[in-house]
């Protein structure tokens, strides 16, 4: 079953752009263009004549982009802001997930709100999969500067692995510090003095 | 003191983000109770949705940008205030070092007089209409800026028709020089550092100036909507006192290299410190040799002179009805007028009476 409906995806984000893409095909969407280049965005534009154009905000051209849809001839169908017809929920979901839509006038809005809803549900999801990559790098991280910070009171102090990291989360518990800052302190400081 | 109050403000990384940034980086917004948490921006299209929305209090903004939103002009349109100046001057108009020489070649003036710069590049867009060459091309960074009538302007006051004998588009601030020298455009109007930047690279000459197209004119203005000025009037008095001292710090030049070093750090223009300092200490350079000392290039204060004037407001309202961005009504004038009232900041700094308004004087040719 295909919408009819022709969406340009703009996405610098290539990964981004594709697990939008997935989703919109999912829901029917035959039609949907990738695009990651903004050079000769106009041409681009003229020639896919896109109903729907999604874009992240992180893009610097989105004045450029709205400058278009304004003044060029290269788009013959006047295109809006979505949003603007929107109700004020999802203005605030788009620009809270970091996204942006624009529709040729005339397109009926319940057609358009299920593609802005997917766009933002997909931005949000892609969001919360970066911070958890986000997050499990610095815990490896973390895990390895504590193991620098054990093995330097096993050698300065003839401790045991046990016994060193126990001393490290006494004395974390002692200052109201994490233990990864106690770690990070003594490393630098070892590193400071000499081994 | 007790807790300081949070307020978010959004920027785009240009040197009349000098102010904003002053205010929180050397003290001031904290010293009147304010903990200001600046949030860096890639396009003034999000500037004015994440202000629409409410994830920014305030932002440092183009100062025909409250006016449009105020008129419904654009997407996300909200009422909107423009209660204080940002800055003075500050914006360029570079042309590449080819049309720079086309331009020469009909005697422009190397010192930047709009006059005789626009003389020149009105030869030169004759000569290439007479011989069937593409239009010149020219970029501004939105429709709705200092820097698109400052442009428009200067080509009118020369017989050019800017819809018609020059072709205008948008582009970001920090990508003209580089549209420049891949010759995908001719010629810009931006704030600084980005001529100074082409002039650097060897690519761009700047032919004239915001200061010389409209002395002392208004270039940015802190931009909140009606709705949370409204309801947070103390906080936006308490700002601007900040912001005020702020200003001055900037103003002054035993500071300019310290501004100079914040500015360019990675948390805001992120760029090399030796294209801050020309606009900044109001040594120009103009082109390869050329340089000029212009201690008004890009000016900040506070106290009076940051005050918005309605005249500002409706000369820049004038300017999107004559570019057909708008229609005139009376009644968006008079919306103009107070979206440009200096009332809220004189409360809040304690300003009895302003200088008298001084008419608005834009150089035009006659004036050679």
């Amino acid at each position: 079953m295909s919408s009819g409906i022709s969406i340009l995806v703009i996405d610098d984000n290539k990964i981004r752009a594709s697990i939008i893409e997935e989703g919109l095909r999912d829901a029917g969407h035959d039609a949907v263009i990738l695009v990651h280049q903004m050079d000769g965005l106009v041409r681009q534009i003229a020639d896919i004549n896109p109903d729907v154009i999604v874009i992240d905000l992180e893009n610097p051209n989105r004045d450029q982009l709205e400058h278009m849809f304004q003044v060029s001839r290269a788009v013959q169908r006047p295109i809006a802001m979505f949003v603007d017809k929107a109700d004020s929920q999802s203005i605030e979901a788009a620009v809270d997930a970091g996204v942006s839509a624009y529709v040729v006038d005339g397109l009926k809005r319940e057609r358009v709100k299920p593609i802005l809803d997917m766009a933002v549900s997909r931005f949000n999801a892609f969001s919360k999969l970066s911070k958890e990559l986000e997050d499990a790098r610095t815990e490896l991280a973390d895990r390895k500067t504590i193991d620098r910070a054990k093995g330097i009171l096993m050698k300065s102090k003839g401790l045991s692995e046990q016994a060193a990291y126990d001393l490290l989360r006494r004395t974390a518990m002692n200052q109201s510090r994490k233990i990864i800052d106690v770690a990070q302190s003594l490393v630098i400081a070892s590193g400071l003095l000499g081994d | 003191m007790g807790q300081l109050t949070p307020v978010i403000a959004g920027f785009i990384p240009l040197l009349d983000s000098a102010v904003l940034v002053a205010a929180k980086e050397i003290g001031f917004a904290e010293e009147e109770g304010i903990a200001l948490k600046l949030v860096r921006e890639t396009s003034w299209a999000n500037i004015r949705d994440r202000v629409a929305v409410g994830h920014f209090d305030v932002a440092h903004m183009l100062a025909p940008m409250p006016i449009a939103a105020t008129l419904n002009l654009t997407s996300l349109a909200v009422p909107m205030l423009a209660p204080m100046v940002l800055g003075l001057g500050g914006n360029a108009i570079t042309v590449s070092t080819a049309l720079w020489q086309n331009m020469l070649d009909e005697g422009a003036d190397r010192n930047g007089d709009p006059a005789s710069t626009g003389t020149a590049i009105a030869n030169v867009v004759a000569a290439r209409l007479k011989t069937g060459g593409s239009p010149l091309r020219f970029g501004v960074v939105h429709p709705f800026s200092g820097h698109a009538y400052e442009l428009r302007h200067w080509l009118a006051a020369a017989e050019i028709d800017p819809d018609k004998d020059v072709e205008i588009t948008v582009l970001p601030p920090q990508l003209m020089a580089d549209a420049l020298a891949a010759r995908q455009l001719d010629g810009y109007c931006v704030g600084e550092p980005w001529n100074t930047a082409a002039v650097a690279a060897g690519t761009g000459r700047i032919v004239t100036y915001k200061q010389a197209i409209w002395p002392d004119s208004p270039e940015k203005v802190l931009g909140v909507t009606r709705k949370w000025a409204q309801a947070s009037p103390d906080v936006l008095a308490a700002l601007m006192r900040g912001m005020s001292k702020a200003a001055d710090w900037c103003a002054d030049l035993k500071n300019v290299d310290r501004l100079t070093g914040i500015l360019s750090g990675p948390d805001y223009l992120a760029c090399d410190p030796d294209l801050c300092s020309p606009a900044l200490s109001g040594n120009m350079r103009f082109g390869a040799t050329t340089s000029k000392t212009l201690p008004d290039f890009l000016s900040f204060s506070g106290g009076p002179a940051a005050a918005p004037s309605p005249a500002q407001g409706k000369w820049f309202y004038e300017q999107m009805v004559r570019w057909h961005q708008a229609t005139f009504s009376a009644a968006a004038e008079a919306e103009v007028v107070r979206i440009f009232s200096p009332a809220t900041y004189q409360a809040a700094l304690n300003i009895d009476r302003l200088p008298s308004e001084k008419s608005i004087r834009l150089f035009d040719m006659v004036s050679l």
